[in-house]
């Protein structure tokens, strides 16, 4: 049983392109529920949204990918507007579903056969990150390769523009949230009839704060298409938001470095219990019915495991690793 | 009896997951099938051609597929085609159709894809007469109207747990999806590999099993975690993980492929004027009806019932008045969890089994309850009623596969005009 | 506009309750001076007239005590008066500015603020960061101006000095960095009118100021208000208990069944028929 590999697995994971994607996600889910108290669980649609809008200026209308980038978050910002004034009004219940049901309105349209001259249909969109690609400034002979623990150079290249990018989102929300700006946001989340009465707009913060998180959900899905070449419908299923709320509650709601903790460990987690598993079923002593029954079956239990964490984090921790757990207290009441 | 329950919940989970995880459905390769009819009844011997199309983008060095049939006495053809992604075009060689027989689009051709072993594409031509050009829009619509009452009812009768679970303990339950798939699942289990019993049995069972289920969940996960006193958006994370687990269980356990009952698949429809049904879908209308009507009854006259709706309508004062709270909540889980599992046995009986069934019906419940307000039965079962009916019939005018969209669309207008639902009342400030 | 410390008028000479001797105590009374004026504003929730106020004016500089048996309408009349909720029709001035479809946060802009019958302390908050939150025109509460600190951080010294200095009156300096939520009602009460001073209000409007505070702290929430007053400020509070009311209160106005059966000097309410009938009279029931 070779559990260095599986160690090496999980680490890669954690500081893979799909963390780093998480790690957006949450960011921008923190400042919605962490923050502000809006229940959306529909971040995958902001991420749909800016991937989409990123790969059809570029294949669909043969733009420059330069131009696509901020035309995708755009995108995801007028979204997150267009969404916020019909829903920012409901109460927190009813925005839940309502928010999951406008990601999901989203995913039909992009993915229906009346859309597939813009959007692809269920094929999507390939062909995206060519020029992401070209201005690689690394050379080949920059890659890391320890055993299974390997990126390339293009890989590199990917990495160090995700990552700096979510340096960049943990930096601004930080800012804003410590400004008496975030202060406003978080009296919302308290209790915005109290905000109301002390003469601050609920409608417009609720509405910055949808806007903020929604652009910062779209970067992510921009870094999808940088990293995957394109778009299809089936990345952006209702399971991404919860996985991004896994990562979030994991690292500690409400906290400026929670989130992106919280999307390194999920998804060490999961792929080091996939490779667990695998290396589990490779080994001669396990029964027969065991490794049949594990057989192939390894993401399954992973994301199975996932969702038993997000339960235990729920009743057991769910201030998460940074949180404070006074104020989960409080919140109880 | 708490004891008891829980175990006998946990084994019937259990015997559903120890069984051999059922990879006999996924070695069947995927396929295209569909059926050829015009409005005097099958059209046999047309000959369907699939060819698979290679996307230079990722050609992946396979040869190419391509494959013909003809329909057979029923209409019916099926093509198999390799077990890996692919995209197709699926064509209709005209030539070969009956003197008389037209094909009403102008496409002979639908592009199609595969990315699922054992998936199932359903490919269906529109023919006509070329006399007649098709049937009228009334006519249509008729046929979506009874399809619509036939899903409207299956919603219904899986929301009405939903809403009442809301009503009783203000959570809105995610894992209500997945209470509708453990019922088509064990139905098909139980129909198809295990006791291979008939599946009016089957389904009897499940609801049983369901039921289990559901007071499991409530005795051994809901009711200590509210004696935690769990904030509400904890509850709801809680029951997002548990819908999250649930799919997964399905998965290792029913595989990932579309699967179906043994009996009652293939039936030849009633014609009735404009509107033709099978057997099978007119029981699935009288049953849910009956049982629809049933649970209101037991709501409207029966003690429980009435506890159900005083809880429903303010637990605290329901307490003081002597009402055993926790009790009601308990038996709100156990029937709306049992009517969940009969509803997805008639989801699986109309559509296909499937391990995230009742996820994808998730968004269609949360619709139905929102229209007809969070919390009250009636409601749940009104707004599935017209949830079911609006899908449906905006087939007749908008792509089927759009279909869900206008529930979607429907819920989020309803919250547009009152944001509390149509039936829910305003919160009072201060 | 009245500033923290500074009364915007000279103090009156005589007491506030003096510039109504002259005004007779009957419903909708004009007064010399009104900082608030509500003419036929009405609501109705279902079949149920809530609220439904001919003509009501509320002199400036004052205590104005709204009484009235439960569900006669106080609490409604505060939510419409205030943004807070819409009525079916109706208008009313706000120190000569027409208030009717204004929203909240604007009523609480224009110097209007209210506190509510439950408390509404934001419970995780820090009791300063609650404070800080009242303050008007804090300009880092913009988004731009947020990500750059210098433009706001000195005003954000002024008003944690005013913060400082309100949490002292209101002995709450010991409790300055905890959490809200770990305060006791009658603590909460005391923030939340702390907090509204924060926003420097010239009319403050009280919902129920002393539900849920112990004997200890009423003494003392008493003695604020009248200070309030003291300092030039106008208030209209809500309260069931008779004492007082009668105490502090300049003028008293009673509503029964949404509109108002009475108004006057303390004195001659107590003396007043109607109000014994409608409201004294009445089989107490007692609040939860």
């Amino acid at each position: 049983m070779d559990l260095i590999t599986v160690l090496l697995d999980g680490l890669r994971a954690s500081v893979g392109p799909n963390a780093a994607i998480f790690a957006l996600l949450a960011i921008g889910l923190n400042v919605h529920f962490g923050y502000t108290g809006l229940t959306n669980f529909g971040q995958v649609g902001f991420m749909m949204v800016g991937a989409y809008g990123t790969a059809i200026f570029v294949t669909t209308w043969g733009g420059s990918l330069w131009l696509g980038i901020p035309f995708g978050l755009l995108c995801a910002g007028v979204f997150a507007v267009l969404l916020g004034i019909p829903t920012l009004r409901l109460r927190a219940d009813y925005f839940a579903i309502t928010t999951i049901a406008a990601a999901e309105i989203i995913r039909f349209l992009i993915r229906s056969r009346a859309a597939t001259d813009v959007t692809g249909g269920p094929f999507g969109l390939q062909g995206v990150s060519g020029s992401f690609r070209d201005i690689n400034p690394y050379p080949e002979s920059w890659e890391i390769s320890f055993r299974n623990f390997n990126f390339s150079n293009q890989d590199l290249w990917l990495l160090t523009v995700a990552w700096v990018l979510v340096a960049l989102c943990t930096f601004v929300v930080a800012m804003l949230v410590r400004a008496p700006f975030g202060r406003v946001l978080k009296s919302i989340r308290e209790d915005e009839d109290a905000a109301r009465s002390l003469g601050k707009n609920v409608f417009s913060y609720k509405m910055q704060s949808l806007v903020i998180g929604g652009v910062i959900g779209g970067l992510a899905g921009v870094v999808d298409v940088l990293n995957t070449g394109g778009a299809v419908p089936e990345g952006f299923r209702a399971e991404t938001t919860f996985f991004a709320y896994t990562a979030l509650i994991l690292g500690g709601a409400a906290t400026p470095i929670g989130p992106v903790v919280g999307a390194m460990l999920f998804w060490f987690m999961r792929v080091g219990i996939e490779s667990f598993i695998r290396e589990l079923s490779a080994q001669s002593w396990p029964p027969d019915w065991l490794t049949n029954f594990l057989d192939g079956q390894e993401g399954v239990i992973a994301v199975a495991c996932m969702g038993l964490t997000l339960i235990l984090l729920m009743v057991f921790r769910p201030q998460g690793i940074f949180g404070n757990r006074e104020e989960v207290v409080l919140d109880a009441d | 009896m708490r004891r008891t329950l829980v175990t006998l919940g946990l084994i019937v989970l259990a015997l559903g997951l120890m069984s051999a995880p059922a990879s006999a459905q996924t070695d069947e390769p995927p396929r295209f099938e569909g059926a050829l009819e015009d409005a005097s009844g099958p059209v046999a011997d047309v000959r369907i051609v699939v060819t698979e199309v290679i996307d230079e983008a990722d050609a992946t060095g396979d040869e190419p597929f391509a494959g013909e049939t003809v329909s057979d006495a029923d209409g019916l053809w099926v093509i198999e085609v390799p077990d890996r992604r692919g995209t197709y075009l699926v064509e209709i060689d005209i030539a070969t159709l009956p003197a008389g027989v037209a094909l009403d689009e102008e496409d002979t051709a639908r592009e199609s894809s595969i990315s699922r072993p054992g998936q199932v594409r359903v490919i269906n031509f529109a023919l006509g007469g070329q006399d007649t050009g098709g049937t009228s829009t009334f006519d249509q619509v008729a046929q979506a109207t009874v399809n619509g009452v036939k899903l409207g009812l299956i919603i219904a009768m899986c929301s009405i747990g939903l809403s009442l679970i809301y009503g009783t303990t203000g959570l809105i339950n995610f894992a209500h999806g997945e209470l509708v798939t453990f019922g088509a699942a064990l139905a098909w289990w139980l129909n198809t590999q295990s006791l291979e019993s008939g599946l009016i049995l089957s389904a009897a069972l499940a609801v049983l099993g369901g039921t289990l289920l559901g007071a499991g969940v409530e005795k051994g996960i809901m009711a200590p975690l509210r004696r935690r006193k769990l904030g509400s958006f904890q509850f709801v994370v809680v029951t997002i993980g548990m819908s999250l687990v649930g799919r997964q269980l399905f998965q290792l356990w029913i595989g990932e492929g579309n699967l179906t009952y043994r009996q009652y698949q293939i039936q030849t429809p009633w014609d009735v004027g404009p509107i033709s049904i099978t057997p099978r879908d007119l029981t699935i209308i009288v049953v849910s009806a009956i049982v629809l009507v049933g649970v209101a009854t037991v709501l409207q006259l029966t003690r429980l019932g009435k506890g159900m709706r005083a809880v429903s309508d303010n637990a605290d004062l329901a307490a003081s008045s002597g009402i055993a709270v926790n009790r009601v909540i308990l038996w709100v889980w156990m029937s709306g969890a049992g009517l969940a599992a009969l509803g997805g046995v008639f989801f699986g009986l109309s559509e296909v089994v499937k391990f995230d069934m009742g996820f994808r019906l998730l968004l269609l419940m949360f619709a139905a309850v929102v229209l007809g307000g969070l919390g009250t039965a009636y409601g749940a079962m009104v707004g599935g009623l017209v949830i079911g009916l609006v899908t449906e019939i905006s087939t007749v005018w908008v792509e089927p596969e759009l279909k869900f969209l206008w529930a979607l669309l429907v819920l989020i207008l309803v919250l547009l005009i009152r944001p509390q639902g149509i039936l829910g009342s305003k919160e009072r400030v201060g | 506009m009245p500033t923290d410390g500074n009364p915007p008028s000279d103090p009156p000479v005589t007491s506030p309750a003096a510039t109504l001797t002259a005004v007779p105590p009957t419903p909708g009374v004009a007064k010399p001076d009104p900082i608030l004026t509500v003419d036929h504003v009405a609501r109705s929730f279902g079949g149920l007239q809530a609220v439904d106020v001919e003509h009501l004016e509320f002199q400036r500089g004052i205590i104005t005590g709204l009484i009235g048996p439960n569900g006669a309408g106080k609490t409604t009349l505060f939510n419409l008066l205030t943004g807070f909720d819409r009525p079916d029709s109706g208008q009313w001035e706000f120190d000569g500015d027409e208030l009717a479809h204004v929203r909240a946060h604007k009523v609480a802009e224009q110097g209007m603020v209210r506190t509510f019958q439950l408390t509404k302390a934001l419970t995780r908050l820090s009791v300063i960061e609650n404070m800080k939150l009242g303050a008007r025109h804090q300009r880092g509460e913009g988004f731009f101006a947020a990500l750059w600190p210098p433009s706001w951080h000195h005003y954000e010294r002024e008003i944690e000095v005013r913060a400082d200095d309100l949490l002292e009156r209101f002995n709450l300096a010991h409790m300055r960095d905890e959490y809200a939520g770990t305060m006791s009602g009658g603590q909460r009460r005391l923030l939340e009118m702390a907090r509204a001073l924060m926003a420097d209000p010239e009319l403050l409007m009280l919902d129920e100021p002393m539900a849920g505070v112990n004997p200890a702290l009423r003494q003392s929430l008493l003695g604020h208000i009248t200070d309030l007053r003291d300092e030039g400020r106008s208030v209209i509070f809500i309260e069931h208990d008779m004492d007082v009311v009668m105490g502090i209160s300049d003028w008293v106005v009673v509503l029964a069944e949404g509109s108002v059966i009475a108004e006057g000097p303390p004195a001659a309410i107590l003396s007043n028929d109607d109000v014994i009938d409608a409201y004294l009279g009445a089989p107490t029931t007692e609040r939860d």
